[in-house]
């Protein structure tokens, strides 16, 4: 192996840096990446640092070669691939390590904090909240250090100090590319399989503990800014999923077909609303009952859903009006009528005799409806996040042998109750409810929201809402879940009522990480274009944009040269009097040749203006006196000095 | 000329320098590094940096990462101000002399250059380079100056110039390297490597005393004649000078005067060549002015006449280093 000369070695305090700046980057990859390889890469980090210290000698090439080979083979294992988003990082991640300990020149190390670049940014396919970005922060400073310290040598605290100026003179730039760089929506070409793995949310089907599963996240799903007073809580249903297929078990989703145009008429009383809604690499929207828009983007499914044209893989905006009173698919077709009549065979036969009991005792569908949660209310079921688990009839055991339930185990039981009694049925998942935040007014859904209810189907009025969960637990609907379980304890922490103050700062930490997402995750294209037109510009054109961000740009590096070009006029408070009397008397046509001392220009000068030729004199004399004398000036000096020229007017 | 480069890259090279780099043949001193004088390029590193970015940028692009596009951005940023430090690491740097001492050819010649730096922030890494060997570095503090020795091997004799000086740095991050050509006005002469080991003085041919040939010794004391400026000053008799109020007298040796040493080209031996020629008489001289013998000079185009002292040895060597070579500046 060739030894580098010193000028070019890797020396420890430079591995102390590389290593401490894979460290940093790595910490937060930490959480998404199988326990071995987190803990082999600290071992390596461990490794690069003890002998940095001369503790160990650095490992040869064969034994790193080993390493790399069992880290990539125990990767495939644990992915059973290694193309993909979450294999690829843990690779990365290993390589780097890996690279580190091989590092011993210079151009090593730097190869080493390119790959630390590249390893911060894969941080943002697991997440892009503000601690993400800020770790991310901490990791690119340090190898902007890393960097620095191999081109000189200095104090790791003038050197944190240099990369955080380079970072700070650097954010100009970020901005201007930031804000004008031409977006381009989508993917550019195809993703792996797991490139959106993480995304929590809806399911498109529904079984028994499917939503309750849902409930223990606390994360955000959607917001909603309404324009003007938001809708009472029992309109906030907002809709997702609608399962019209039923298996015994399991809800599936039915056929729809897709229009350009909703299935619903517009009502007078609507709400205006942006909705912000979260990725969940699915179609659906979540919009609130029933919806319209005029974005490009979506489409109304023959469910009464709105649904995109593509999969939300990133956050995304949408404008919507509501209209929670529109009366919906009055004119199906005879066909999906059927569809959601159609019970298995030899399924929930207790469930079903209800049904058939109501069936035989009223005559019209709507009263069927009003019998059953009559005869759901006698029931005495009781509404609870952990319910029994259940057997083959999941209805009929939560409907008599249990009765207790989640909203999947109320709405799957009165869909099947229902359609037994012959009026049409479906389930609908989504969710309902929302807290406004009061820090900026906006609603915001959780996944702790999900809900489950049904749909019956009238010949008179179309699809009408009924909530089977409420009719147990009317708190559900109003005050949300928290208010609507007894056992309090089985909530998430963030949900139970006596950490108030825990939720306060949940809040106002939600606003603000809902301006984040607004402003910066959610800078796409579109709001790219519409920021644009408030300047005048037509954003639509990406070469206009292309055009002002290099113009910007540049700009930006012609002022940092002009800075650099910039040099203070030298001297010091004494020059800068001489010079601002010699300028006076230069207006004056009295120019100072450069052989002139100060006592013969003030000659010259005094011969010229007999009027000030005294003053001239004086401060002529005075200044070679400070500037030659013994002593230097004292600030009373220069005030003197100062005064006497202030008030030298010369005619 | 013995460098034995290609000659067309050499012309071209020579056309870069002139055109882009706008090299003059030899500054005048002081002289300040204006911007137009600086140039950057990215390194290979730099080079690298920019593919990570462009990755970069496309997987922002294709996974749709605000965030990403935020990292990539900022380090653009980050490029763009590393570029800018490194233009202003060289930039407005003054250089205030240049010199160099002559010295005998094989040895190094010293290039002494004064750098001053006008500004208030420091000059870091900064890298000095002489095409043809010679390399080294330093760092400025704000407003201060300091001496460089740039040290330059020598190959022949005859003038040495200054030369092409390249002032690089890679500071701040190693990305970009920004340079600036210096081509200040100093030479000195490279005087004929002395012969070694070193080889009898020739027989002297001074009056009375045929026999005697050059192993002339320091101590064969003959007598003392007065103090002529120019006599080695541990040939002083500084015992007797300070007995006599205003007499300085100088001890002289057996031979010294008497025998004055005469390097002639012409009685060499033939089969010596001209470099071999100039190195023995090169010896001779520094043996003879380290005895403090007088001695004359003899070279097929000048004859310098017999003395002795620094002065002397000077215009002897530089006649030796010149020989046969057109001074351009004599």
């Amino acid at each position: 192996m060739e030894t580098p000369d010193a000028g070019s070695a890797l020396q420890p305090r430079h591995g102390h840096w590389l290593a401490a700046c894979i460290a940093i980057t790595l910490l937060p990859h930490a959480e998404h990446l199988p326990i071995w390889l987190s803990a082999s890469c600290a071992l390596l980090l461990v490794w690069r640092v003890l002998a940095d210290r001369g503790l160990t000698p650095l490992p040869g090439r064969a034994v790193l070669l080993m390493v790399a080979a069992a880290m990539v083979a125990s990767t495939a294992i644990e992915y059973k691939q290694l193309l993909g988003k979450d294999p690829g990082l843990a690779l990365l991640a290993a390589f780097a390590c890996l690279k580190l300990l091989e590092s011993r020149t210079l151009r090593d190390g730097r190869a080493a904090v390119l790959l630390g670049f590249f390893l911060q940014m894969g941080q943002f396919l697991n997440g892009q909240e503000i601690s993400v970005a800020a770790f991310t922060l901490c990791g690119t400073l340090l190898a902007v250090g890393a960097l620095l310290v191999m081109e000189r040598e200095a104090p790791w605290q003038a050197v944190i100090g240099s990369a955080g100026r380079l970072l700070f003179m650097a954010a100009p730039f970020m901005l201007a590319l930031f804000v004008l760089f031409p977006r381009i929506p989508g993917p550019l070409w195809g993703l792996p399989a797991d490139a959106f793995s993480g995304m929590t949310g809806l399911s498109e089907s529904m079984s028994p503990g499917s939503i309750s599963r849902l409930i223990r996240s606390g994360k955000i799903a959607f917001r909603a800014d309404f324009d003007g007073e938001a809708p009472p809580p029992r309109d906030r249903y907002w809709r997702g999923p609608v399962l019209s297929e039923f298996d015994g078990r399991r809800w599936e989703p039915g056929l729809t077909t897709l229009a350009s145009g909703p299935g619903y008429e517009t009502t007078a009383q609507a709400y205006r609303y942006r909705l912000t809604v979260e990725p969940h690499n699915r179609h659906w929207l979540l919009a609130m009952d029933f919806s319209t828009t005029e974005d490009p983007r979506t489409r109304y499914s023959s469910d009464l859903r709105l649904v995109s044209v593509t999969p939300l893989r990133n956050r995304q905006r949408y404008e919507l009006t509501a209209h929670p009173t529109a009366h919906a698919g009055r004119h199906e077709p005879e066909h999906v009528i059927r569809r959601n009549l159609r019970l298995p065979e030899g399924s929930n036969p207790r469930t079903i005799a209800l049904g058939r009991d109501v069936a035989d005792r009223v005559e019209a569908p709507a009263h069927r409806v009003d019998a059953l949660l009559e005869a759901f209310r006698d029931l005495r079921l009781e509404y609870t996040l952990s319910p029994r688990p259940l057997g083959r009839h999941t209805a009929d055991e939560f409907l008599f042998d249990s009765r207790e339930g989640f909203c999947e185990h109320f709405s799957s039981a009165f869909a099947i109750a229902a359609r037994a009694a012959g009026v049409p049925a479906r389930v609908v998942t989504g969710y309902q409810g929302g807290e406004i935040n009061p820090h900026d007014g906006s609603l915001v859904v959780r996944q702790s929201d999900a809900h489950a209810w049904v749909e019956v189907w009238l010949p008179d009025t179309g699809w009408r809402r009924v909530d089977p969960t409420a009719t147990s637990n009317p708190t559900r609907i109003d005050n949300g879940i928290a208010g609507a379980l007894p056992d309090l304890d089985s909530l998430p922490l963030f949900m139970q009522p006596r950490m108030a103050w825990l939720r306060s700062l949940q809040l106002r930490w939600d606003a603000v990480a809902n301006g984040w997402n607004q402003w910066v995750l959610g800078y796409n294209d579109e709001r790219q274009r519409s920021l644009l037109r408030g300047f005048g510009f037509d954003g639509g054109d990406y070469r206009h944009l292309a055009a002002a961000m290099v113009t910007l740009v540049g700009l930006l590096m012609l002022g940092y040269i002009a800075w650099a070009l910039h040099r203070r006029q030298r001297g010091d408070a004494l020059d800068r009097q001489w010079r601002r009397f010699c300028r006076r008397l230069s207006r004056a046509g009295t120019c100072r040749a450069d052989w002139q001392g100060p006592l013969d220009f003030a000659d010259q000068a005094a011969g010229r203006h007999p009027s000030r030729a005294d003053d001239i004199r004086w401060i002529g004399a005075r200044y070679a006196e400070l500037r030659y004398g013994r002593n230097p000036p004292t600030r009373r000096d220069l005030a003197d000095l100062e005064t006497r020229i202030r008030h030298l007017d010369i005619p | 000329m013995v460098t034995a480069e290609n000659p067309i890259r050499q012309r071209l090279s020579g056309l870069l320098d002139r055109r882009l780099f706008r090299v003059r043949r030899e500054e005048s001193l002081p002289a300040r590094l204006g911007h137009r004088r600086i140039f950057v390029l990215p390194t290979a590193t730099g080079v690298a940096f920019g593919l990570t970015l462009l990755t970069m940028l496309l997987a922002s692009m294709n996974y749709v990462l605000s965030l990403g596009y935020a990292l990539t951005f900022l380090l653009v940023g980050v490029g763009l101000v590393g570029l800018h430090q490194t233009f202003r690491n060289l930039v407005h740097l003054e250089l205030l002399s240049a010199n160099m001492e002559p010295t005998h050819c094989g040895q190094t010649a010293a290039l002494r250059l004064r750098f001053r730096n006008p500004s208030e922030h420091a000059r870091i890494g900064l890298r000095l380079r002489r095409s043809g060997g010679g390399e080294c570095r330093f760092t400025l503090a704000p407003t201060s100056d300091t001496t460089v020795v740039v040290a330059i091997p020598t190959q022949r004799r005859g003038w040495l110039d200054a030369g092409r000086l390249v002032l690089e740095t890679r500071y701040p991050l190693g990305l970009v390297r920004g340079w600036s050509i210096l081509t200040p006005a100093a030479r000195c002469l490279v005087y004929p490597a002395p012969e070694t080991p070193a080889c009898d003085f020739p027989a002297t041919v001074a009056a009375g005393q045929s026999e005697q040939t050059g192993r002339l010794g320091e101590d064969d004391f003959s007598g003392l004649r007065e103090y002529r400026p120019g006599d080695p000053l541990r040939h002083v008799a500084w015992k007797l000078s300070a007995r006599c109020d205003d007499q300085i007298y100088t001890k002289q040796f057996d031979g010294g005067s008497a025998a004055e040493l005469d390097f002639d080209w012409h009685g060499l031996p033939p089969e010596l060549d001209t470099e071999a020629r100039l190195s023995r008489l090169t010896r001779w001289i520094l043996g003879a002015e380290a005895s403090g013998l007088a001695y004359s000079l003899c070279l097929p185009d000048r004859r310098i006449d017999a003395d002795h002292g620094p002065a002397h040895q000077r215009r002897c060597l530089r006649a030796l280093a010149l020989y046969g070579i057109a001074d351009g500046n004599a």
